[in-house]
């Protein structure tokens, strides 16, 4: 069996979504979709271990050899997504929140956990393929199942946000799909092992120009780089919250995954930035990016809100790192993919717990909370220092490895935006302490019950171990990073 | 001076014996698309769709409730999960069988030939079923909404 | 005269910047959806008109085929197969959206939409 892990870890959330509709009473379908999560995270550990220990994994799906048939392939990169996409899959399915905030209609709850797990298929099914338009396809599978989770939000605004994010959505998908059409005709195939290796001669092509162009304004889309991100903060604030803590967790860094993937793997760090000099590009916007996202949110009253603009701004310094292209940034981006996921995933399980008492996710609901939901605020506290970047926090870790990456490439004055920037968040995170313990109670309330807190404080309190305790975040990222760059270890 | 309401459909003679002769031609299409598959155009997903226009036919005409009395809602959505798990199960079982995931091969062990075969019927049933009862459950939120 | 020559591309290319201007330019949502649909339509077409091989006939070897015929390219043909699957489940979900929309709202004309948003935020 072991050796078909890496097809089974897509093949299961996917099974286990129609089973949900057969099973239907909402407590056996979330003890279901929990065992589901676990069970795919044990298998990312195993792959993301034996893929250290041993190299590549490649699987022939139905028997085809690749470049003929869709090939499932993991190299340390991928392993790496994998694990971060379960892990957060396993905090936030089984936590108490997972159903606060929406607007379910009486005994439609299996349906929701099947939208879930579907949207959980789709993300390891985008990271486990080495096929281009099977990345396309679980890319569908991911957005379909997303734009219905947003949807289900308890205000109508919810409705809005959804469409346009199923419209901007459609666009990118459409895009990717022109570009990897592109791709084909040039090529005559859709394996991405085998496109790079078809490629180099190619690079010429005007086709394949434009393809690449098609890709990456697609990927972009998807990944909510500025100017592409519109459609992220409506949708991350009107989602309900554990949709917005698992999308905002995994959704971007699986879009991170595929732009990484195409530049260095499909066509190559040389043709991307020495030919075509894509980082005078990336690299202003991702920089516009941390100052507009972290501007924004300071002026946000929504806590949903102001989460997601610090998100556009986290996805800047991720991009940042794409934009090095060399270990360092490239490590300094990857390990950011795994500590943002931690610490927004943890901040919006946070909120999601203050909507559970309080009912609402202005800031204003947290007013004086720090006395009545101690642990809760605390984990807010911890995440938003992690999202500054204070040493000790797994947000620190990142951020060193950025400016050290920028150092390194010489671009002195981005390592002195990159500290500017989390400046700013010390504003916004220092608004929420402030609200939090010196404003007046608003409300009655008390701490909500351990179902709740605890997944929130695993995931608080992994940012706060791997701050310290960074042997298995940057050893992971730096072996990915060697892995995109095509450097043997 | 009353309005006389519009003649519902059902009462219409002409659509409703034209409609009796139609649904079972298009379901005995439906199911020649389906198991044609194999060998000429067609397989689970245009059968699954034909299929399913019989059934709306029969639902624009005599009324939605009607075919809800047919084909409840909760047969629909097993129905989508059974054809899924049909797929999937065929899948898993070549696993089973020491294959690889969806390698109908293995599924009989004298002729790899015979095993492709009964493989790709089966996963087109499953295709079938999940189409079909998927266009007919977005039949029934779309024109079911706003009645209840 | 080179660039006339490709015909079918025009095409496709009219087609994408028709769905493409009706998704930005319309307000009503129904007609964003058909935007989209015409988009997606567009990409489709320019997948099946890259399948087709100058004189290649249909992919199916016939009895007695000596290895001389020309066939169609049959792949992006099955990829269009999914890629229209993913057309349909997007235009279900949209319209959905849409109803859904209505009754909440009372209208799916955009502008309308965001004064109401407005006004309730």
């Amino acid at each position: 069996m072991s050796e078909h892990l890496s097809a089974l870890i897509v093949v299961l959330p996917l099974l286990a979504a129609p089973v949900c509709l057969l099973l239907r009473q909402t407590r056996m379908v979330r003890a279901w979709t929990s065992i589901v999560a676990w069970a795919c995270l044990c298998m990312a550990l195993t792959l993301l271990e034996r893929v250290h220990t041993g190299g590549v994994i490649t699987y022939a799906m139905g028997g085809w050899d690749p470049p003929l048939g869709i090939e499932y392939r993991l190299d340390a990169l991928n392993a790496y997504l994998l694990v971060i996409v379960t892990a957060i899959a396993s905090v936030v399915f089984p936590s108490g929140v997972i159903l606060t905030d929406t607007s379910l209609p009486e005994g439609k709850a299996h349906l929701y956990f099947a939208a879930l797990l579907l949207c959980l298929a789709g993300l390891l099914g985008i990271t486990s393929t080495g096929d281009l338009f099977n990345v396309f396809v679980f890319v569908e599978i991911t957005s379909l199942s997303s734009y219905t989770l947003i949807s289900l939000g308890k205000n109508r605004q919810a409705l809005t946000a959804a469409f346009s994010y199923l419209v901007m959505g459609t666009i990118g998908g459409t895009f990717l799909l022109v570009g990897i059409g592109f791709l084909y005709q040039v090529t005559g195939t859709l394996n991405m092992n085998d496109l790079a290796l078809r490629l180099p001669e190619l690079l010429g092509s005007r086709t394949i120009l434009a393809g690449f162009a098609f890709l990456m304004v697609g990927g972009s889309i998807k990944l909510a780089v500025f100017p592409l991100h519109q459609w992220l903060p409506n949708a991350y604030t009107h989602a309900p919250a554990a949709v917005s803590a698992f999308i905002a967790a995994t959704a971007t860094k699986v879009s991170y995954y595929l732009l990484a993937r195409i530049i260095f793997t499909v066509f190559g760090a040389a043709f991307v930035f020495d030919a075509l000099h894509l980082h005078w590009l990336l690299m202003p916007l991702a920089i516009a990016a941390m100052f507009a996202g972290s501007l924004a949110a300071v002026f946000q009253t929504d806590l949903k809100r102001l989460l997601a603009y610090s998100s556009i701004a986290q996805i800047g310094y991720m991009t940042l790192g794409l934009c090095m292209a060399s270990e360092t940034g490239l490590t300094g981006g990857i390990v950011h993919l795994f500590n943002h996921a931690l610490m927004k995933g943890g901040l919006f399980l946070a909120v999601a717990c203050v909507v559970m008492r309080t009912g609402s996710s202005s800031v204003n609901a947290i007013s004086g909370l720090g006395r009545k939901m101690p642990l809760t605020m605390a984990a807010i506290v911890v995440g938003g220092l992690s999202l500054i970047g204070v040493p000790g926090t797994a947000g620190f870790i990142s951020k060193w490895y950025l400016v050290v990456g920028a150092l390194e490439r010489g671009w002195y004055a981005v390592s002195v935006l990159i500290l500017l920037s989390s400046l700013i968040a010390v504003v916004y995170v220092w608004r929420l302490v402030e609200t939090a313990f010196f404003g007046v109670p608003e409300h009655e309330v008390c701490e909500v019950p351990w179902t709740s807190w605890l997944p929130t404080w695993i995931l608080i309190g992994a940012t706060l171990v791997f701050g310290i305790w960074t042997d298995v975040t940057v050893g992971g990222a730096s072996a990915a990073a060697r892995a995109l760059l095509g450097v043997t270890p | 001076m009353s309005i006389k309401p519009p003649m519902r459909m059902r009462e219409k003679v002409l659509l409703r014996v034209a409609s009796k002769a139609f649904i079972p031609l298009i379901l005995l299409f439906a199911l020649y698309v389906q198991f044609h598959g194999d060998f000429g155009p067609g397989g689970g997903f245009q059968a699954g769709v034909i299929f399913a226009a019989g059934f709306v036919l029969f639902g624009l005409i005599f009324g939605l409730e009607a075919l809800q009395q047919v084909v409840p809602w909760s047969i629909v959505e097993r129905a989508v999960a059974l054809g899924l798990l049909v797929y999937g199960g065929v899948g898993v079982s070549c696993i089973l069988r020491g294959g690889r995931f969806l390698d109908y091969g293995v599924l009989d062990h004298h002729s790899p030939m015979h095993g492709q075969h009964l493989g790709i019927l089966i996963i087109e049933l499953g295709v079938g079923l999940t189409v079909a009862a998927t266009m007919l459950a977005i039949f029934y939120a779309m024109a079911g909404r706003g009645r209840a | 005269m080179e660039a006339l020559g490709i015909w079918n591309y025009w095409g496709v290319v009219l087609l994408m910047m028709i769905g493409l201007y009706t998704v930005i330019a319309r307000d009503h949502l129904v007609k964003k959806l058909i935007g989209l649909g015409i988009f997606q339509v567009a990409v489709i077409l320019f997948y099946v008109s890259m399948g087709k091989v100058t004189g290649g006939t249909a992919p199916i070897i016939p009895e007695g085929a000596d290895g001389s015929e020309v066939y169609s390219n049959p792949l992006p043909h099955v990829l269009m197969l999914t890629a229209i699957v993913v057309g349909v489940a997007t235009l279900a979900v949209g319209l959905a959206l849409v109803i859904r929309i209505r009754e909440a709202y009372g209208t799916v004309e955009e502008d309308e939409l965001q004064r109401q948003n407005r006004a309730g935020s």
